[in-house]
């Protein structure tokens, strides 16, 4: 039974979407210690070049060298020697949805996930546990020479464009959890635009995790060659079930001189899972990178996208929303680099803590000596519903550049009983004036976003507000 | 017999341990228009605030009749969508929502009106009105002048067309060209049969309007009731002319 975008608007809870974990085929299952037979066995797996092992096993050297960051809170809960590194669904060939098993079709089905490709995608990459099940981009778009594939068939089909670019953005030696992806990563998509293409629909990746105690690395890499633009969205989302699962995901950005590249993340994972993500993007000459980073559902989260503004008059907007509804933590954030001369970011940061959640806004702003009459605003706003709930900011500024200009704004907002009574006055009830509220405090950045995400996220997030949804 | 759409009866009102009402009675008849008048703390905006159902006025005792209900223990939206409707003295700002969505949201809620006709009813309104229309873009009172807030209440109040509409000071920090304005729905409001209670420290906006009854609140007690002849002496005299009216 395929779920229509209507149904999800209207159904009463997320679990109502998406339901309990069901049991799927698996073909392959690699766990236990992390070792370098592991790492072969995975690669052999995959039928992958020489330098792609040699790039694991260093990266895996790297994960044992490196120490567990300090600041981390909740990956203890995990035993990562527990976790399934590498689950393979049983698929056969698949060129259409009616190809997947039903069990894992239904999934993206309850998601609406088929339907959206069809009105509104360029393409469309579906990652269930570690590999890619679907991918698909419409012909319109492979004619005009746009790459779209899962990111192992890239390493083999393409290797000297993907050689160039992987593991260069975001190295596997920055900290403990991005060497341990770079040794197991696994699924993900490859998209390269080439000179002076626009892709007008977005492409969308949709990662499922689809059981307990997994490790889902998927590795996402992204080029938009000169004077190209894409907007790629990603979306994430895992049934419920007992015992955590375990997200360290990674995307990689190459935006070339006067490139356009928007990158979207809507992240709804369930309560279980634990998600770390390393998102990183490099931009060049007059390029601009803008970065939505919306993290609604998994009990913690960790997310702080980067942009490395390499160029001349490099542009980038962080956007960053951050719901935590519960005994949930988000840590998230926004880093941005500037290296040239007349480069400007925007971070715009928007948390909502509710019932006992908690959010961490960390970011850094690092302006170079030289990056001359660079700019930078940085807001960011909290509002917290109620007085369980907390938010923190830590904001970090360091220019060596005397023309530079950085602005920092924080604010801290509390849900007013006034606001409340005046809704409620108008026969708006506690639960919708909450969500209203909350919609209201992020239509900055929703704005920005296709219509048709944006009624979903409104109902996911009414939803959340909801009595029966959400922790009520 | 006369109906009354409201009446109020020996109400005892707190905020946070401190006497606001001391047994506050008042009868509002079916389309009355109702002032009630009174220094800065005599509990004023308390009255309408509680009778609008506001959590932080704790009613001690006594009780308020709405068309032979007992509402004393309703939720703000269970007596909103019975018809009581309150236009603040300081309407709150709401960030990031349209006021054309709100007003929708709005009639949805409190008249069970759709979408496309709630669109149309607002877009009529404004014309009727004179409201600019630009204002519909606009987030919820975000940046608004004192005068903006006030005619955007009386939109609302206009669009729901109340049983019961409470006016708390309408008339403070508004200029003459929208005093007139605010007075104008207002008029059209009662004419069209809506009860009123009118709260003001001025009595400026009477210039304009008809009141059949009006109240003089003095510390927590309505300390005389009587035609426009009060708002006169009060105007001539000051609140404590009322002292020798009373005794």
């Amino acid at each position: 039974m395929t779920t229509k975008l209507e149904d999800i608007l209207k159904a009463g809870s997320l679990e109502e979407i998406l339901g309990t974990a069901l049991p799927y085929p698996k073909e392959i299952e690699l766990k236990g210690k992390i070792t370098k037979d592991v790492v072969k066995e995975l690669s052999k797996i995959k039928n992958e070049p020489e330098w792609m092992l040699r790039h694991r096993l260093k990266s895996l050297e790297l994960f044992e060298k490196l120490p567990m960051p300090r600041w981390i809170v909740g990956i203890e809960e995990l035993d990562l020697e527990n976790l399934v590194l590498y689950s393979k669904p049983e698929v056969g060939e698949v060129r259409g949805w009616d190809d997947l098993p039903e069990s894992i079709r239904r999934i993206y089905e309850r998601l609406s996930i088929p339907e959206i490709e069809k009105k509104f995608l360029s393409g469309l990459t579906a990652v269930f546990d570690s590999e890619s099940v679907y991918s698909n981009l419409k012909r319109e778009f492979e004619e005009k020479g746009i790459i779209m594939l899962p990111m192992e068939e890239a390493v083999r089909k393409y290797p000297d464009l993907v050689k160039k670019y992987f593991g260069k953005i975001f190295p596997a030696g920055e900290h403990k959890f991005s060497a341990l992806h770079h040794a197991l990563w696994s699924g993900g998509v490859f998209v390269y635009v080439p000179k002076n293409v626009k892709i007008t629909f977005p492409i969308e990746a949709f990662f499922v995790i689809g059981s307990a105690m997994e490790g889902q690395f998927e590795h996402t890499l992204l080029v938009a060659d000169e004077n190209s633009y894409i907007h790629f969205i990603e979306g994430c989302s895992a049934p419920m079930y007992k015992g955590f699962s375990f997200h360290d995901g990674m995307v990689e950005i190459y935006a070339h001189k006067n490139a356009i590249v928007k990158f979207t993340t809507i992240q709804n994972w369930s309560r279980n899972v634990i998600n770390f993500n390393n998102k990183r993007a490099i931009v060049e000459e007059n390029a601009y990178v803008e970065w939505i980073e919306g993290s609604i559902g998994s009990k913690i989260t960790y997310t702080y996208p980067s942009s490395v503004l390499k160029g001349e008059g490099a542009r980038t907007t962080q956007y960053v929303v951050s719901l935590s509804n519960g005994p949930y933590l988000k840590d998230t954030g926004a880093k941005t680099f500037h290296l040239a001369p007349n480069t400007s970011s925007k971070i715009v940061s928007k948390s909502i803590s509710a019932n006992g959640g908690i959010n961490i806004y960390r970011g850094l702003v690092r302006v170079i000596k030289g990056a001359k009459n660079s700019t930078s605003t940085v807001s960011c706003d909290s509002l917290i519903l109620d007085e369980k709930s907390k938010a923190y900011t830590y904001p970090h500024n360091q220019s060596d550049e005397p023309s530079a200009n950085l602005i920092h704004e924080a604010t801290t907002g509390k849900l007013s009983q006034d606001k409340l009574f005046y809704l409620s006055s108008r026969g708006i009830r506690e639960e919708e004036a909450k969500s209203l509220i909350v919609l209201g405090f992020i239509s900055e950045i929703l704005e920005g976003l296709p219509f048709e995400y944006v009624e979903v996220l409104k109902r996911v997030i009414e939803l959340e507000f909801s009595e029966v949804g959400g922790v009520g | 017999m006369v109906m009354y759409m409201l009446i109020i009866e020996n109400l005892k009102v707190k905020v946070e341990d401190k006497d606001i009402l001391k047994r506050v009675n008042l009868k509002v008849g079916d389309g009355e228009l109702h002032v009630i008048m009174g220094p800065n703390g005599s509990g004023k905006s308390t009255l309408a605030l509680t009778i609008a159902g506001h959590p932080k006025y704790n009613i001690v005792e006594g009780r308020m009749i709405f068309e032979g209900e007992d509402i004393t223990s309703l939720k703000p939206e269970e007596r909103a969508k019975r018809g009581i409707f309150i236009s603040f003295q300081h309407p709150v700002e709401i960030e990031g929502v349209k006021i054309l969505l709100f007003l929708q949201r709005v009639l949805k809620n409190l008249k069970g009106i759709d979408e496309v006709k709630a669109y149309e009813l607002i877009f009529g309104a404004i014309k009727e009105l004179g409201i600019d229309e630009s204002m519909l873009q606009r987030q919820l009172n975000v940046g608004f002048s004192g005068g903006e807030r006030k005619k955007l209440e009386m939109l609302q109040a206009y669009l729901v067309k109340p049983k019961l509409l409470i006016l708390d000071e309408p008339d403070s920090g508004v200029d003459v060209d929208s005093l007139k304005v605010i007075a104008g729905i207002i008029n059209r409001l009662h004419k069209k049969g809506t009860s009123i209670l009118l709260i003001t420290h001025y009595g400026r906006i009477l210039e304009y309007l008809k009141p059949q009854v009006v109240h003089v609140i003095k510390e927590g007690k309505l300390v005389a009731s009587g035609g426009i002849e009060l708002v006169n002496l009060i105007e001539e005299r000051g609140f404590s002319a009322l002292e020798e009216v009373v005794s």
